[in-house]
Parts: structure tokens; sequence; C-alpha cells
């Protein structure tokens, strides 16, 4: 079975006018199909407004498709009975780090979810303990959050998703507001995550150097999935990513250019060390 | 820095006192408090002290911190001493003065006014001093509990304390941010007289309700994601235990309560209580 199934979904909301009227219907998310496998590592990418971020939040029941289907583990998201249960399995992790810590220690937020879930209490705290380990965060237990960085912040709801056991956790853009040190420090646990603990991860950016790690690639675009495949596969498109309004990394960019200019590089370059070793190795052949 | 202030008046320190129930607190200050209005005589206002020196002591809280919190108060409790000194009727006139006179009730009655308000205070910093709030949110959502059975949303309420609690230094925060980017733009919000000064208020404050509501709105969802469908079948991470010297509180506060109303049953025969 499929971590992720999505058939079909559609998704709409109204836009009103001034006098508080439906003005029209806008399809924010139009038709998507999706399968992702457990352990997978999936990023979804797209410029404002593609209804990426509406689609993820599918993935946990915040939204029901207004058609189509949505199964979380085998589970249709449609189905109240089994809400918590998906909202377990499928965890997720928002854009503004301060606006999703609920307690005042750190400890105590991450102790949260499970606090919800009706975890005893000794297992709360190896669940804690475990889940800020895996993100790096445990010498901040007793911290208060509003001391932290924004990348630590991010961290701890991280942690806090984690200690749920969940199979899956959506990141919707987790790292919008941070900085690059900050970008950093989440990919690399958020990488851990789907290594070390076979985390199905799905990985919501607009920031391309996020998503040369991803087993796979989604581009979205108006509501639909237009681009699919390995990283290297759709990085080798410049020009239809450039027509999405999306940019490309800039290894893979300059290789681009480059090979336009008729450097014979392969496609598809992805790092600054692939090009610098290609670019040696045309240098040993002249 | 802003992010740095403590919320409430929590000092830190290693006393008995922190380590207690919070619950043990809360139940604890109701009881003092009761207690100044059952003494009516030196002898028992004598006991409050020392059971408030003794606490103190046990605290390991500096003095000055519990004075504090009477700076709020200096100006009610001077018009309660001097209302009470002059307007008191009473048998035996001690000093009169133009018209005003001082008797020996009055003298009595303003004293112990002073001294019931002061305690009073000292009493309860002694308890947010050495509680953090968090524990105070749990402790009253624990005693509260019984509440529950009349439908009062008591974990509600709890939740919804903690967190403002986690909110209050965010949202000063961002106080500061939008106070500085209006300033920025030429925005006065120092000079003028006091309506002028309330209506410069108005562009902070709109977008701080805004992203107040935003900020709500966001951390619900969060909540909801992260399985949360109120207190209902909740465990909790640090649940409250009574332990041995919890009860040993107890005891003693029921000592303490003994003889409070052992020396106002015994005033009404012997004079001198």
């Amino acid at each position: 079975m499929n971590m992720i199934q999505a058939e079909r979904v559609v998704y709409e909301y109204a836009r009103y006018d001034d006098e508080g009227n439906v003005a029209e219907m806008k399809r924010a998310v139009d038709g998507v199909d999706l399968n992702i496998q457990k352990g997978d590592f999936v990023a979804i990418l797209g410029h404002n407004g593609s209804g990426k971020s509406t689609l993820a939040k599918h993935l946990n029941a915040i939204l029901l498709p207004r058609e189509g289907t949505v199964w979380v583990d085998g589970k249709d998201t449609k189905d109240e009975s089994k809400l918590w249960e998906i909202r377990q399995s499928a965890g997720m992790v928002f854009q503004n780090p301060d606006n999703q810590i609920i307690g005042t220690i750190v400890e105590e937020d991450v102790g949260f979810g499970p606090e919800n879930m009706g975890v005893p209490t000794p297992e709360i705290w190896e669940r804690v303990e475990e889940s800020l380990q895996a993100v790096n965060m445990l010498k901040y237990r007793h911290h208060s959050p509003n001391k932290l960085s924004g990348g630590q912040k991010q961290r701890v709801a991280i942690a806090g998703v984690v200690a749920m056991h969940p199979q899956c956790i959506v990141l919707d853009e987790p790292t919008a507001m941070l900085d690059p040190n900050g970008r950093k420090e989440v990919i690399r646990a958020v990488r851990a995550l789907n290594q070390v603990e076979d985390i199905t991860v799905i990985l919501i950016t607009h920031y391309m150097e996020e998503v040369i790690h991803a087993d796979r690639v989604i581009v979205m675009d108006q509501g639909r999935i237009v681009m699919q495949g390995t990283p290297r596969q759709v990085f080798s498109r410049v020009e239809e990513l450039k027509a999405y309004r999306l940019d490309v990394p800039q290894a893979t960019l300059l290789a681009y250019e480059l090979r336009q200019a008729g450097l014979p590089l392969p496609e598809g370059i992805l790092s600054r060390e692939e090009l610098v070793e290609e670019l040696c190795r045309l240098k040993q052949n002249i | 820095m802003i992010k740095d202030i403590t919320l409430g008046q929590y000092y830190p320190a290693d006393s008995v006192l922190h380590k207690l129930d919070p619950r043990v607190k809360l139940v604890a200050t109701l009881v003092f408090i009761a207690s100044l209005f059952l003494v009516k005589s030196w002898v028992g206002y004598g006991a409050a002290t020392l059971f408030l020196v003794l606490v103190i002591r046990l605290s390991r809280v500096p003095f000055s911190f519990m004075v504090r919190g009477l700076r709020a108060i200096i100006m009610l409790l001077m018009i309660t001493v001097v209302f009470n000194l002059f307007l008191t009727p009473g048998e035996r006139v001690l000093v009169r003065f133009w018209k005003l006179t001082i008797t020996d009730e009055g003298l009595r009655t303003a004293m112990f006014m002073a001294v019931r308000l002061i305690y009073l205070i000292i009493g309860s910093s002694v308890m947010t001093l050495t509680t953090t709030p968090n524990d105070l949110t749990d402790g009253m959502e624990r005693l509260m509990g019984p509440l529950k059975k009349l439908r009062v949303p008591v974990h509600e309420v709890a939740m919804m304390m903690s967190i403002a609690l986690r909110f209050i230094p965010i949202l000063m925060e961002e106080t500061d941010k939008i106070m500085k980017a209006q300033i920025a733009r030429g925005a006065d919000f120092e000079s003028g007289n006091l309506i002028q000064k309330a209506k410069s208020l108005v562009p902070l404050l709109v977008p701080l309700f805004i992203s107040a509501f935003r900020r709500a709105n966001d951390l619900a969802m969060a909540m909801e994601a992260r399985c949360y469908h109120g207190g209902e079948g909740r465990t909790k991470m640090k649940p409250l235990y009574y332990e041995g010297r919890d009860y040993r509180a107890y005891a003693a506060l029921l000592l303490y309560l003994a003889v409070i109303i052992g020396i106002r049953v015994l005033g009404n025969y012997v004079r001198i209580l």
C-alpha cells in the first residue's frame, strides 16, 4: 500500500467581492493524482499560488477535497472516525515557527502531541528525549522557545511531530522564514529523519537547493502537477522550469548556460562539486 | 531585550517552597488570606507574622522582592489608613485638633487594616515568586477539576492561559516592531494630550490585532494537526503528584489555621487575646 495516494483531487475556494457575495470560485488544486511510497523523500515545487500548500493540507485532513479522494496509509481522509489516526500518521510542520509552538518550554512543546494522543506519562518522556535527540536539540530541552533562533525553533517543531511517531511528515515551506544557516540546519534534520528513521518526507518549498537530495521532485503550477521525476531529470529541463517561474540551482544554471555556449557538459548537473568535477575533466581532455 | 523578560515575577531559587506542588501553594495562599480576616487581636497578628516570616525564610527569596509588590498599593494603603484613623468613632479620644479626632478605636482599626493589606500582598507575592506561571495554571486546572461537572470549561481556560503566557512576549516584540515601523514613517506616539496620544495608538493596534488573529488561526491549525481535541482522553507529560513534603506542608497549614481559629475563639473569653 502507498503511504499517500491521491486521485483526481480538486479543491476550490470562493473569492468574495466587497458586498460579501461569491465573486468567483478559484480552483487551488485541480485534478491532482499523487502516489507516494513509504520511505520516500518527495519535494513539491511551485511558485506562490501554485496550490502546493493547499495540496499539503489535504495530506493530513486539515482540508478535505471537494472532488476526488486522498488516502493516508490506506485511510480515506473523509472518514471522520479515523481523523486522529490520520493526523498521527501524517504529521505536519508549518511555515512560521512561532505560530506552531504551543509550550512555554521546549520539552513541554515536544510533549504536546503525545499528550493529546493519550500516551502514558513515562512513554511521553522517552519520546520527547528521542525526538529532541533526532533533531539535535536535546541540550535546549529546558529553554524557552522565545530565546531560540528560527532554525532551532523549526527543529523543535519537527521534534514535536516526530514525537507522535508518524510514518510521514509533511513540511509546508519550513524554511521560508529562516536565514541560510537555519535553512541548512532544518534540511539536515529532515534528511536525517528520512534516512535514519525511515520516515516518509514530503517537503514543500521554493528553494531549489533543498530539493536536490529528494528521491522525486514534483512541480506544480496553477493547481496541476506539470513536471515529475528525479531532481536530475527535472533540472535538466531548465527552459520549462523558467516558464513556470522557478529558479534552478545555481550550479545547474551555470552548467546550462555553458552548454548553450558550446561546452560539452552533461545534462542534469545538480551541485557545485559535480560541476567542478566535470569542468576539470573537460580541461584534462583539452 | 524584550525577549528576556520573565512573566509574572518568578524568582528562581532552590528551596522547599519552590519544590512544593503548586496546588499546596494555591491553597495555602487562600488559607493565609482568609486567616488575615479571621484575626482580630494583636496576638492573632503575631501568629500570622510568625507564619509569614517562617515561610519567607523558607523561600530563600530576598525580602526586597517581596516588598516590591507593595509599591502598587501604596496609595490605597495611605487612603485606608487615613480614613480609618480619623473617621472611626470611639469612646476614648486620644488626640483632638481642629475638627479631626483620633480615637483609640480608630488607631486600632487603621493599624489592623494596614497590616492586613501588607500581609495580603506579601503573602500572594510569596506564591508568585516561588511558582512558575506554568505550574500555576497547572495547579489551578487541577484544583478547579471538580467544576468540570458543572460544565465549567476548566481545561480550556487553563489552556488559554498557558497559550497567552507563551504569546505575550511574542506580541510585545511585535508591538515594538510595528511601533518602530510607524515611527520611521513619521508617526508620533509621544506628544499631545491624553486624547491625542490615545488616537495615535490606532495605527499601532490595528496591525497588531490583525497579526494576532492570523497567529491564532495558524496556531489553531498547528494544534489540530498535532491531534489536539480538548481535554478529553489527554495524558500529562508532567502530572502533579503529592509527595511527602506536600502532605507535611498541608499539616503545617492546618496547624496554623487551628492556631488562628483557637486565638479567635479564646479571644471571646480572655480579655487580653
